[in-house]
């Protein structure tokens, strides 16, 4: 079932310019289907990252819908669409997003322990698979004080899709990373489509185009 | 395994400092409010007590024992003394208008040499016409008193079946009174006839101050009931102008003076409770908003994940319970210890009756102590669940790392 967005549009209040409101984003369609990796690139304050969080249900859109089994998410109440997001949605925000009170196999447990559900055989043994083929698996009892920002980044990763999310959405996953981590990364999102899931990433990456199905540019809030 | 619980015990273990500031701040709190309140109530209890057991309008003295503030004293600081006047006087003084009820008592105090066991107070009074002492002495004791029986107050290191000995002579204690936070505490209690026996004794030994008396012909003290019509001012100014070489004392005006220390200690502690109430919310209100503050990518993390805004503030309001919980109850803990403990010292540095309410009081006390700490620390942490449930996701991810 794909995710799929109808005539976004996000205004912001600015009190700078002239007019006290612009479009950060402006009458976006997109659609994500299962199965597909749809990369989004463009210049920087394009407005990829508020159509990233309009479609993974953090940020309300200004217009337009986002159609999710023929509904739109934001008609559902708060708790609803947060359980919503926590089923069936994966997000690597941007940035370092560790809570430092929990160690590496606690982050990754998350998604979990959030709605106090217990993690079962196949779960655990999910997030062992994960931190091996993220690399990490040495590092679960660790702080994330310890860990280094690629480390941090694959921790992420591997809790964002422990749930195995329908759709997973990455705002520049790679984005201070070196060369080689970057390629574990979007080979790891590449897999996680070939399994079925439906991924967005945006990125300033040349390479990111060689794992995706389709590349979208943005500028000035449309796509181009 | 409640991963969520857990949640809040791992966050408020990772700020280990904090954490521990905060709960001794919690803790500090209970205490303040729970032996604060505690010490108005047992002061106020005291002084309810302290009326009770004086249970006379008036009470008259020799004169010379009013000049040297002795009785007052006496009464109600629980220093030792004794004077004597004539006998005469109590025919005299019931003669007066306005007086009903008229009882004698009779003051030796102990000394600390050999000859005694104790040194204390020792007041005798006249079981014919008594109507203070004997019907608080019945709570303890069912029967009469007889020769040489005595009954001690609540703090004193005699029990009931020990013999003491009284300038040589030997009493049996009968009963041990329960406690009334009043001077009465320390003092012993016999009946006229015992007392006689003591003061005869103590002056065969050359112990009393006085040289010249005859214990049969003394009384140190009369209390007195005002008939009914009078009021014990006038009643106590009758026998103030009409009675030569005594002083009428009316016990409200006596007790009036504790009264005034009292309603001025309890002002103070008052005043204490609420400095440190206002002062811990305070601190509290700004704990919670640094704490909130500083982890505010953190809960927009959460948020990713898919906590709603309500499980973002009540992860908040959890972490506030939790230190709340086990600071209040860290802080009864200490208070009860130190009501317990050191209730002796509290009321001696005071100087004031001091009376312990019952157990199951000091329980409810402990209650509302409990809830009031909890509500607040619960207020202080709720400005900044809110603020925390209203977080724009998108705006705190924004920022580097
Ligand atoms: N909460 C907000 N309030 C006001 N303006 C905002 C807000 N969020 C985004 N904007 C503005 O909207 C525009 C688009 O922002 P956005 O973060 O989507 O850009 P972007 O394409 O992700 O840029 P980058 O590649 O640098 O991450 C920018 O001009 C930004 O300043
Ligand atoms: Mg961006």
């Amino acid at each position: 079932m794909p995710l799929s967005a109808e005539s976004l549009t996000k205004q912001f209040i600015r009190e700078s310019k002239n007019a006290n409101c612009f479009s950060a984003v402006d009458d976006v369609s997109l659609r994500l289907e299962e199965g597909t990796v749809t990369v989004l690139t463009g210049r920087s304050g394009g407005g990829k990252t508020t159509v990233l969080n309009m479609m993974s249900g953090l940020l309300a859109p200004t217009k337009g819908r986002v159609l999710l089994d023929d509904s739109d998410i934001y008609s559902l109440a708060d708790k609803e669409l947060s359980r919503l997001r926590n089923r069936r949605f994966g997000v690597i925000p941007q940035g370092q997003t560790a809570i430092h009170s929990l160690n590496v196999m606690q982050n990754i447990m998350l998604p979990y322990t959030l709605y106090n559900e217990r993690a079962d055989e196949d779960t655990l043994k999910r997030a062992e698979e994960l931190l091996e083929r993220l690399d990490i698996a040495g590092l679960s009892a660790s702080k994330p004080a310890e860990l280094s920002g690629g480390e941090l980044r694959r921790m992420a990763i591997a809790r964002a899709v422990i749930k195995k999310p329908d759709f997973i959405f990455a705002d520049e996953p790679t984005g201070d990373l070196d060369d080689e981590n970057t390629k574990t990364v979007f080979e790891f999102l590449r897999s996680a489509a070939d399994e079925g899931a439906a991924v967005l990433i945006v990125t300033h990456e040349e390479c990111a185009a060689a794992y995706a199905d389709r590349v979208m540019k943005m500028a000035s809030g449309k796509i181009v | 395994m409640n991963g969520f619980k857990n949640l809040t015990v791992k966050s408020l273990l990772g700020k280990p400092v904090r954490t521990i500031v905060l709960v001794l701040l919690t803790a500090l709190l209970t205490l303040t409010v729970l032996d604060g309140s505690l010490t108005q109530t047992s002061l106020e209890k005291g002084i309810d007590s302290l009326e009770a057991r004086l249970g006379a309008d008036v009470m008259v003295v020799p004169y010379s024992a009013t000049t040297k503030q002795k009785f007052e004293d006496m009464v109600l600081q629980g220093s030792t003394g004794y004077f004597y006047m004539g006998k005469n006087y109590v025919e005299e003084i019931s003669q007066i208008e306005g007086v009903g009820e008229v009882s004698a008592q009779f003051f030796l105090a102990s000394a600390s040499s050999s000859c005694c066991s104790l040194p204390v107070q020792i007041i005798g009074y006249e079981p014919e016409t008594d109507f203070t002492i004997s019907p608080w002495v019945k709570k303890s004791y069912g029967k009469k008193l007889d020769t040489y029986d005595v009954v001690v107050g609540n703090d004193l290191n005699a029990f009931v079946g020990d013999s003491l000995y009284f300038y040589g002579v030997k009493v049996n204690v009968a009963a041990k009174l329960e406690k009334t936070g009043t001077s009465y505490d320390t003092t012993v209690f016999t009946n006229s006839d015992t007392i006689k026996e003591l003061i005869r004794s103590s002056l065969e030994l050359k112990m009393n101050d006085f040289v010249d008396v005859d214990p049969d012909n003394v009384v140190s003290c009369v209390l007195i009931n005002v008939a009914d019509g009078y009021n014990p001012e006038e009643v106590t100014n009758n026998i103030n102008l009409h009675v030569k070489k005594v002083k009428a004392i009316q016990t409200k005006e006596m007790i009036s003076g504790v009264a005034d220390s009292l309603s001025g200690v309890s002002s103070v502690i008052g005043i204490l409770i609420g400095a440190v109430w206002v002062l811990g919310a305070v601190i509290m209100l700004l704990a919670f908003t640094m704490s909130v503050n500083e982890r505010k990518k953190e809960f927009a993390v959460l948020r990713v994940l898919g906590a709603s805004r309500g499980k973002l503030a009540s992860l908040v309001m959890k972490e506030a319970l939790l230190t709340g919980i086990v600071g209040s109850a860290a802080g009864t803990l200490i208070a009860l210890v130190v009501m317990v403990g050191f209730g002796g010292l509290i009321e001696d540095l005071l100087g004031l009756p001091f009376l312990l309410p019952s157990a199951g009081a000091v329980a409810g006390y402990a209650a509302a102590a409990i809830v009031l700490t909890i509500v607040t620390g619960a207020a202080a942490a709720a400005v900044s669940a809110f603020r925390i449930s209203r977080i724009d996701t998108g705006v705190i991810l924004r920022g580097d790392n």
